[in-house]
């Protein structure tokens, strides 16, 4: 309480102090707990600029109990060697003295005393000398009268050793007048009450100022996971844009829709057991629009739709194969399939983001699983250029506007780009997505016509996020391994809002 | 994406100017190639062992370029400087020649004991070529190139080099049982029968990666002169007799393989690119190859094809307008000679030896576009008109997670794939009642962590294994182990996840089907159920289903599961199906899962409510 009694005589005495007053001198002469004083400096803190004062701290020896003990009674064996009469005294009986056992060793190494095992009836203790100074108790006097600054160091830490004096540090306040000094306080109230409305009351009271530098509380709420917040935005802005979403639910896809119908070959390094999860139950798709898979088998191992084809034994049993996909390209085809067999053809635009797999080396930036994005076109005459601006527009969504193209290679696009970005950060380009318009091969034995082009880009969802929050693990983001913390207090996504702190931009 | 490494200044001399590493990083970029770092031997050397090892190493400046996997004809210096000037104009693309011999041609006959295990030999000759150091380093790593990638680490299609002086013709492609084969392979002085070679070779950190290739076969394919030496045991190794040096003059290079177009394509790429050295510039002289069949065939091929491909098709392809003057011109330092033909619209292309990567007309107008230069064309918008549709069940994923997080849950994304004891044993289940589907090529990963200590100043490695063999069938596990990772964090914790999982369905094409589920978890010194409980009323009045059992409402009902305390798990009816279960998780699930505290869950699929 701000007006209790210690606080009022606290303001009196400043009053009229000069310059200030220590609140462990002011507890002394109140003869009342420091304890008690330093509440009544806080409850006067609380009040506004009543009082200035300033924390200081310092060190001081105090006697422990058995110290305070000692200091009183003299030391444990100084009482043994008092309590031997000159005719001694059997061993045994002063073992039981309550000092006995450490002031016998004490004073036997001092040599006050002698043992006589020969005695009659057992080991007999004697008196060596007439009289003893108890320099223990002596000590421990000088430091209970505040004198411990007598005692030198060495004397010191042997008591402590014995665990008869500590140190203990003494936070003191030193209170000075405020800017706002007075006397007379009134108690102020912390909040405003129903009452006080309805009576009026709250027109005449002082409130307690708020603490403005403290946080709030945190609401208690539940929080959507930084990497699918990102995915909402791409999600938002492929709808923006038009783009219709293609069902991606099946992880398991056979070779066929995930290699054979994007016209990579079956000796393609990415159909190896080193780089994609095969399935040994169900290891094969037992259903295939075989109509289609003779249309694809003929342009890989002889060609036609202008094509020279691959030229190589084409395999059905290699496209039955079960993987788990290794990209949603495969979700694009079916797709695109689908869309061919719709007659007349009708213009689409489409987008997938979800996972894929792949049998990587895993490490700081790889894992087994992530998360593609795709966008693809189809239509009447589209051109490499249409495929850049429909690029610039996407990324310009996602605050990313300075672009340019390289010339790549992907085994179902032609021609293919590599879209790079300049990084603020790193000073340099960076790649930040793959591109292309699909090959005729893969799509002239769907059924789609001839002058119809598809244009198509893709990038991962796990590498944007990383760079916009910050993360160079993976792993933290990723899976059961997330650190939770990060993930309560992850902010909005706002992909095209900008960017975040320096330290943000190192990630990539 | 093969990485080719080159001397940087060897490299300028041959292109007959000095680049900055900017200026060559730039011109990389534009003709699709990366240049990726720039080091020395030196510097790999002691990245790779240490700064000891790396003392006397050379420290001549490498250029280390990445090449577009498809580019056969630019994994050597010789390809690069040649692709590079002709792009430049500074030299035009040369004819290769197949020559025939004025004496006797070199032959090789194949024989049919190799048709179970590597059918196809191709064969040709470099005549009187002058290696260099570099040179002969290059002509050895340009094999090495293709053998990793064309050759699909020798499965596909070996070669073998020789000096052709040390042997006569004609030569046998055969293939013979391994006890019978014996010869002194390259850099041994004692010869060694094939069996006794595939096991000195199993400890080999190179050639043990091609044993696999023959090893479990009956014969094995070897290749023989007149006089019985071995010139080489494809895949595996060449003899020593025939080894070629700084020194050789005539070449013989045979190519045996599985796939004879690729076999073609490697033999077309060696000699279109070191034909450059032989006293007759870019000619190559012929070898004859007799097929079990007896038929007789002239090998490198060196086939030149004619394409014709219209200007205005290569313009509506990559949106720009240029005479078909100019786009032949586009296409003519890409290495495709063209020209206009006909009625002044036709281009026809001539596609050289050294572009196997040309099978379409769309490769031909990739080339006309990076001549043109990607950044130069004009970006513009398609009129494409499409309304936007969302994917269903991703909707109602999207509207469900608000609304959940709402409630007081935090998202959670865990794996789809993990092991069969997350799925089946540590929920006291059998992995035959799960209906998992199963990875052939499963994958344990064991991740090094390095920790600094910094109280006692050490390095301490933890390592962590991790199993891949199932997708997952529930979404249960990874929330757990979530809360196991996070185990320091305030309680209550409460996660949700709205994720597919996999079951096998043979009605479904590749017998296996997603299924979205929807599971939240609560873990707190109580099991409150009655939280989880409250979630399901909440997510069954966001999807506007009514308590009870009548028709179209929900209901739970007693049931039990092995992941659940007995007494404490009902199973969820709605819309007249069940669509999961609720309940206080077993102590065993608790206590497998490495938690401590009580817990309760919900998993449901939540397809029905589509």
């Amino acid at each position: 309480m701000a007006d209790g009694p210690v606080a009022e005589v606290l303001l009196r005495r400043l009053e009229t102090a000069d310059g200030g007053l220590d609140s462990a001198e002011l507890a002394t002469e109140l003869g009342v707990e420091h304890q008690t004083v330093v509440g009544a400096v806080k409850s006067l803190q609380a009040l506004g600029e009543i009082i200035e004062t300033e924390l200081r701290s310092s060190k001081r020896w105090e006697l422990t109990a058995e110290g305070e003990e000692i200091a009183q009674e003299g030391s444990h064996e100084a009482r043994v060697f008092r309590s031997i009469p000159p005719e001694g005294l059997p061993q045994s009986e002063l073992m039981r003295l309550p000092s006995g056992k450490v002031g016998f060793s004490k004073a036997m190494s001092n040599k006050w005393i002698r043992v006589d095992k020969s005695a009659a009836d057992g080991p007999r203790v004697f008196r060596v000398v007439d009289s003893v100074e108890d320099e223990v108790q002596r000590r421990l006097q000088l430091v209970r009268g505040g004198q411990a600054e007598k005692l030198g160091e060495k004397e010191r830490s042997e008591l402590r050793k014995r665990k008869l004096l500590t140190e203990v540090t003494l936070k003191t306040y030193w209170v000075s007048k405020g800017s706002a000094f007075s006397t007379s306080i009134s108690k102020q109230e912390t909040e405003l009450s129903p009452e006080m409305i309805s009576s009026g009351s709250w027109r005449d009271r002082p409130f307690k100022p708020y603490n403005f530098s403290a946080h709030g509380v945190l609401p208690d709420s539940g929080h959507l996971h930084p990497l699918l917040k990102v995915r909402s935005q791409f999600r938002q802005i492929f709808l923006e844009m038009g783009f219709t979403e293609m069902p991606t639910d099946n992880y398991i896809e056979s070779s066929f829709w995930n290699f054979d119908a994007l016209f990579q070959p079956q000796q393609h390094p990415a159909r190896d057991q080193h780089d994609t999860f095969f399935l040994r139950d169900p290891a094969q798709a037992q259903q295939l629009p075989m109509d289609y898979v003779h249309r694809v088998k003929r342009t890989h191992s002889q060609g036609g739709y202008g094509s020279q084809g691959y030229k190589y034994n084409w395999k059905l049993d290699e496209a039955r194969k079960n993987l788990l996909r290794t990209h949603t390209t495969a979700a694009s085809a079916r797709a695109l399939y689908r869309l061919a067999q719709k007659k007349p053809f009708t213009p689409a635009k489409y987008f997938s983001i979800d996972r894929v797999f792949r049998n990587e080396t895993l490490d700081a930036t790889h894992l087994a699983e992530f998360h593609q994005i795709e966008g693809v076109v189809a239509d009447h005459g589209l051109t490499l250029g249409h495929l850049m601006g429909v690029l610039r527009e996407f990324f310009t969504k996602l605050g990313i506007t300075q672009l340019r193209f390289k010339p790549a290679y992907n085994p179902y696009t032609e021609p293919s780009m590599e879209v790079f970005s300049y990084h603020q950060g790193l000073k340099k380009w960076v790649e930040v997505g793959n591109s292309g318009i699909f090959r005729p091969e893969m799509l002239l034995p769907m059924g789609l016509p001839e002058n119809v082009s598809v244009i198509a880009w893709g990038l991962s969802l796990e590498r944007p996020t990383m760079i916009k929050y910050g993360i160079n693990n993976i792993r933290e983001l990723v899976g059961h391994k997330v650190n939770l913390q990060m993930v309560y207090d992850s902010p909005l996504c706002r992909l095209d809002a900008e960017r975040g702190p320096p330290s943000t931009q190192e990630a990539a | 994406m093969p990485t080719v490494s080159v001397k940087r200044d060897l490299l300028f001399r041959a292109l007959g100017r000095t680049y900055t590493d900017e200026e060559f990083d730039e011109l990389c970029f534009e003709f699709g190639l990366e240049l990726d770092e720039i080091t020395s031997e030196k510097e790999i050397i002691s990245k790779e062992q240490g700064n000891e090892k790396a003392h006397g190493a050379s420290d001549v400046v490498l250029y280390k370029i990445d090449v577009p996997a498809n580019r056969y004809d630019l994994l050597c210096l010789e390809g690069l400087v040649r692709g590079l000037q002709v792009f430049k104009e500074r030299i035009k693309t040369p004819m290769y020649k197949r020559v025939m011999p004025k004496g006797e041609v070199q032959k090789l006959i194949i024989t049919e004991e190799t048709a179970k295990i590597r059918p196809y030999a191709v064969a040709a000759v470099l005549r009187n070529i002058k290696f260099t150091k570099d040179r002969y380093d290059s002509f050895i790593e340009l094999q090495e190139k293709l053998h990793q990638n064309i050759c699909r680490k020798r499965a596909l299609v070996a070669i073998g080099t020789h000096d052709l002086d040390t042997l006569s013709g004609p030569f046998t492609y055969t293939a013979k049982k391994p006890s019978d084969i014996k010869f002194k392979p390259l850099n041994k002085n004692k010869e060694y029968t094939a069996c006794e070679l595939m096991n000195i070779y199993k400890t080999d950190n190179q050639l043990k990666h091609y044993l696999h290739i023959i090893e479990n076969k009956p014969l094995y394919p070897v290749i023989y002169d007149s006089n019985g030496v071995v010139l080489s045991m494809p895949p595996i190794i060449n003899g020593n007799h025939s080894k070629i040096t700084v020194n050789t003059k005539n070449v013989f290079i045979e190519c045996t393989g599985t796939d004879f177009t690729k076999a073609k394509i490697v033999l077309d790429v060696i000699v279109t690119m070191f034909s450059e050295y032989c006293e007759n510039q870019f000619t190559v002289e012929a070898a004859e190859v007799v097929f079990p069949n007896g038929k007789l065939h002239t090998f490198p091929e060196l086939a030149y094809r004619k394409e014709m491909v219209r200007a205005d098709l290569i313009n509506k392809k990559v949106g720009i307008r240029e005479t078909p003057e100019n786009l032949a011109k586009l296409l003519t330092r890409m290495c495709l000679k063209s020209e206009v033909i006909g009625d002044g619209n036709q281009i026809e292309v001539e596609i050289p030896p050294t572009r196997a990567d040309i099978i379409h007309a769309c490769d031909i107008i990739e080339d006309a576009a990076i001549a043109y230069g990607y950044n130069n064309i004009q970006m513009t918008l398609p009129k494409t008109y499409t309304i936007a549709n969302q994917f269903p069940l991703n909707k109602l994923t999207e509207l469900l997670r608000q609304d959940i997080a709402a409630a007081g849950f935090t998202e959670a994304l865990t794996f789809a794939l993990c092991s069969q004891e997350d799925i089946a044993d540590k929920l006291g289940m059998d992995i035959s009642a799960t209906k998992a589907i199963h990875i052939s090529n499963p994958k344990t990963a064991e991740f090094q962590c390095l920790r600094i200590c910094v109280l006692f100043s050490s390095l301490s490695s933890a390592v962590s294994h991790l199993l891949l063999q199932v997708a997952r069938t529930t979404l249960l596990p990874g929330l757990l182990k979530t809360i196991a990772a996070n185990r320091k964090m305030p309680l209550p914790l409460k996660l949700f996840e709205i994720s597919d999982i996999v079951i096998k369905d043979s009605s479904r094409d590749v017998g296996a089907r997603n299924y979205r589920h929807l599971c939240a978890v609560y873990y707190n010194k109580n099991p409150g159920f009655e939280i989880i409980h409250g979630l399901l009323d909440r997510i069954m009045q966001l999807l506007d289903v009514p308590p009870g059992e009548k028709k179209g409402g929900y209901a739970i009902k007693a049931s039990e599961g092995s992941a659940f305390f007995p007494g404490r798990c009902a199973e969820i009816f709605a819309r007249g199906q069940s669509i999961g279960k609720l309940g206080v998780l077993h102590p065993d699930v608790i206590t497998k899962f490495e938690l401590t505290m009580p817990c309760s869950c919900v998993e449901i699929n939540i397809e029905p409510f589509l």
